[in-house]
């Protein structure tokens, strides 16, 4: 059982990043929840969203104790980074975040995807980096398979999105620390 | 049909086209007010009408002259306007008429919270409005069965012209999981002859009306009412039984708690802690009968619920003493978490021994 | 032959209301104007909660009685249910003009393809001669025992004037029924009222003023020679609105 947690602030595509998780995961024929947290704020405040990819039904939809943690904030980091699982991952936007876990237990990964986004003109993709680079590490799915199920989610009209989206995954998943 | 990622409230709305409704009046509130936004969106694409009212009081009696008209109706809001709504649905239940009215519950009282909550089970179940009344409630746990019960709701409404309440809570309303919204087999739905749209010269009117000022006709009507309810109790209770066979402990909770209690259930079967899940799906009809049925076979109930105990005393009257219930939950907006219910479990599996 | 008969519409049951009472009057004229329009199966009529809640019991038209100022919201139900049928609330002050402002109010604004029957008695009837919204200043009531004191208890509210100012509302007339003259006008306005419904032209409501001899205290024919002493100067007779006339009658 995969149980995913995304946190960081409204605005930054947590919600978005989570449902391209759950969705490419519903697509490879597995049961999946996505449960966000929701609040009057529409544009900063705190969002993070639960994710579960299993092979079984969904008991409790609710992650408190996350296999693998996608931070986007400082404030979201310090929730959460002692909740992680023994042996669990922690993937944190190093653009935001200016701290390093002092767990050993977990394995980290830090990736500046908030500069990396500005650097290559595609601000506001620093969620789709995270998931890139979530690929990498977590092995959950292909690359090219999410790389095709998050294409397949974005609406004819959008069809802009297509490129800069398959951009900021590929930015992501080849980040070398 | 391939299974599509949906959020429970836009679920709702989906099920409600599906079901053949084509008019929805309500009025905005969190966490439920995708229902709104996606009718607004999809009751133009099939020529219904998603209106906005001035109020939920509006929004209810909306719903009760489409209804009266014979049309298939839906309302939905959260415990708040719940409370707002409740005149109008007392006066439906006096009418016999029937719609779907959906409680995506969060916290109270007053404004409360807006994180999810159970906490308006007394009202859903024993009073939704004034008088001596029941709706058809119905409790689902998952996003298919937010689909699946909401299409039911339409058909059990109809049949028993009676509104049909979804009480559900903010965490179905905003969380998505994969749905599908396959034709489930359709039930007969009697004609509605005693529809106010319009006597069209060809039969007497008809008279859609809750007043009764001889006591003894009121009397005879809501007696007759009851004959209905008895009915429903003996054909459309529904729960559903997760490893109670051998258990020492069972659960009952319906709902979204009823999945943080079969996580816990796992947790404590791994634990070598022997416990089962009993989930209701009707609130209204309580499973009176089957938890009675449990109590005998079982050591002790544990009921988890997001209120500080409202079901616990239903399980209770049902179990009739024949083992010992306790209650556990968090309120306000508070899920507890699988770990807070498996400790409980385990102080009581404790104190079997 | 026979030369007056009681229409076709209006249901054979003997009405409830106190000797000199004007409801009896304007139901027969509802029934009338249905009867002229021929519109009788296809009409919904929506009965309030106070004297005239046993409507239902009087027309033969398909009824349906509304929890207490609620009637134009189950109006906008059937109405957007069943866009075809001709559909009229008929409410009393309290009803309309209390409890159910909000209602009221807002029909007008969206323009909701319904007619109301507004009878304004100045008082509460059912309960037994409370204050109404539409109670005058100084106006003596068992819940203004002292009578109306607008410092304490507020003005009265003139509906068909607040009506007017909605551009959703395409007519609104003030009309009595204390006369001959006066009841042949109110006939035409209720009529003229559901033939804007048919046109599908917008809300219209029609004012009725009328009598309560038994909770103002007086004998029916006092009660008529009240009204036109001192309810009608405070809420003039008239057209309000009225979007089929013609340049300054428009909006009068």
């Amino acid at each position: 059982m995969y149980n995913i947690l995304l946190a960081g602030f409204g605005g930054q595509g947590i919600l978005f990043a989570g449902k391209q998780l759950a969705n490419a995961g519903m697509k490879a024929g597995k049961e999946v929840s996505w449960l966000p947290s929701y609040g009057p704020e529409m544009r900063g405040g705190t969002a993070n969203c639960s994710v579960i990819i299993d092979e079984q039904p969904i008991g409790s939809p609710l992650v408190t104790t996350p296999r693998v943690l996608l931070a986007m904030n400082l404030p979201s980091f310090k929730k959460f980074e002692n909740k992680v699982l023994p042996g669990g991952i922690i993937i944190c936007d190093s653009s935001l975040i200016p701290a390093k876990t002092a767990r050993t237990d977990v394995s980290a990964y830090y990736i500046p995807a908030t500069v990396m986004a500005s650097e290559h003109g595609i601000e506001g993709m620093a969620n789709v980096i995270m998931l890139g680079h979530f690929l990498k590490v977590c092995h959950l799915f292909a690359y090219d398979y999410f790389e095709q199920a998050m294409i397949s989610s974005i609406p004819p009209k959008r069809e802009k999105l297509i490129e800069v989206n398959k951009k900021a995954l590929s930015l992501g998943y080849h980040y070398a620390e | 049909m391939a299974k599509v990622l949906m959020k429970g409230n836009e679920v709702v709305a989906e099920a409600a086209i599906r079901s053949g409704c084509r008019l929805f009046f309500g009025y905005p509130i969190t966490p439920q007010t995708e229902i709104s936004e996606t009718l607004a969106k999809r009751m133009p694409q099939v020529d219904g009408l998603c209106l906005q009212a001035e109020s939920e009081v509006a929004a209810i009696n909306m719903v009760l002259g489409a209804s009266a008209a014979g049309a298939r109706v839906l309302t939905s809001s959260s415990s708040p306007g719940i409370s707002l709504k409740s005149e109008g649905i007392s006066y439906m239940v006096g009418s016999d008429l029937p719609c779907v009215i959906v409680n995506v519950q969060r916290g109270g009282p007053g404004l409360g919270g807006i994180q999810p909550s159970q906490a308006d089970y007394y009202q859903a179940t024993k009073a939704l409005g004034h008088g001596d009344m029941h709706l058809i409630v119905l409790a689902p746990a998952s996003i298919q069965e937010v689909a699946d019960l909401t299409m039911e709701a339409f058909d059990l409404a109809d049949i028993y012209r009676m509104p049909v309440m979804i009480l559900a809570d903010g965490a179905l309303g905003q969380m998505m999981e994969p749905v599908n919204f396959e034709s489930r087999p359709s039930r007969q739905i009697p004609e509605k002859t005693w529809a106010a749209g319009g006597h069209g010269d060809k039969r007497k009117n008809n008279i859609i009306n809750s007043l009764y000022i001889q006591p003894d006709e009121l009397e005879n009507m809501v007696v007759e009412r009851f004959k209905r309810y008895a009915e429903i109790a003996e054909k459309e209770v529904k729960h559903e039984e997760y490893l109670t066979d051998d258990a020492d402990i069972v659960l009952v909770s319906y709902g979204i708690t009823a999945r943080i209690s079969k996580s816990a259930v796992n947790m404590a079967r791994a634990n070598g802690i022997k416990v089962g899940l009993f989930r209701p799906i009707t609130l209204w009809p309580f499973p009176s009968k089957a938890i009675h049925a449990i109590g005998k076979k079982t050591k002790a109930i544990l009921t988890v619920e997001l209120n500080m105990g409202q079901m616990v005393s239903d399980v209770k009257l049902a179990v009739e003493n024949a083992c010992p219930v306790e209650f556990y939950g968090r309120t306000g907006g508070m899920l507890p978490s699988v770990e807070e219910v498996y400790k409980k479990i385990a102080t009581m599996a404790a104190e079997l021994k | 032959m026979v030369v007056f008969d009681k229409p076709k519409a209006l249901a054979d049951a003997p009405f409830h209301y106190c000797p000199g009472c004007t409801h009896g009057i304007v139901h027969r004229l509802v029934a009338e104007s249905i009867d002229e329009l021929g519109c009788e199966g296809r009409t919904v009529g929506v009965a309030p909660v106070g004297c005239s809640v046993f409507a239902y019991n009087y027309f033969n038209c398909d009824m349906i009685q509304a929890p207490h100022g609620r009637a134009p919201a189950v109006a906008t139900g059937v109405k957007r249910a069943k866009p075809e049928n001709m559909v009229f609330t008929y409410q009393g002050d309290g009803d309309l003009a209390a409890i159910g402002t909000a209602e009221t109010v807002h029909v007008g604004a969206r323009g909701e393809n319904i007619t109301i029957i507004f009878i304004n008695n100045a008082i509460y009837g059912m309960t037994g001669g409370q204050m109404a919204p539409t109670t005058l200043p100084g106006q003596v009531s068992t819940t203004s025992p002292y009578g109306r004191n607008i410092k304490i208890q507020g003005h009265p509210i003139r509906i068909c004037e607040m009506l007017s100012t909605l551009d959703g509302t395409a007519y609104a007339e003030r009309v009595s029924v204390d006369s001959f003259k006066n009841i042949k006008k109110a006939k035409s306005a209720i009529k003229k009222a559901f033939e804007i419904q048919q046109a599908g032209l917008g809300f219209s409501i029609v004012e009725v003023l009328s009598t309560c001899p038994t909770n103002w205290g007086k004998t029916p024919t006092e009660a008529l020679e009240w009204l036109r002493t001192d309810m009608i100067p405070y809420y003039p007779l008239g057209v309000y609105k009225d979007i089929t006339a013609k340049g300054e009658n428009r909006h009068v």
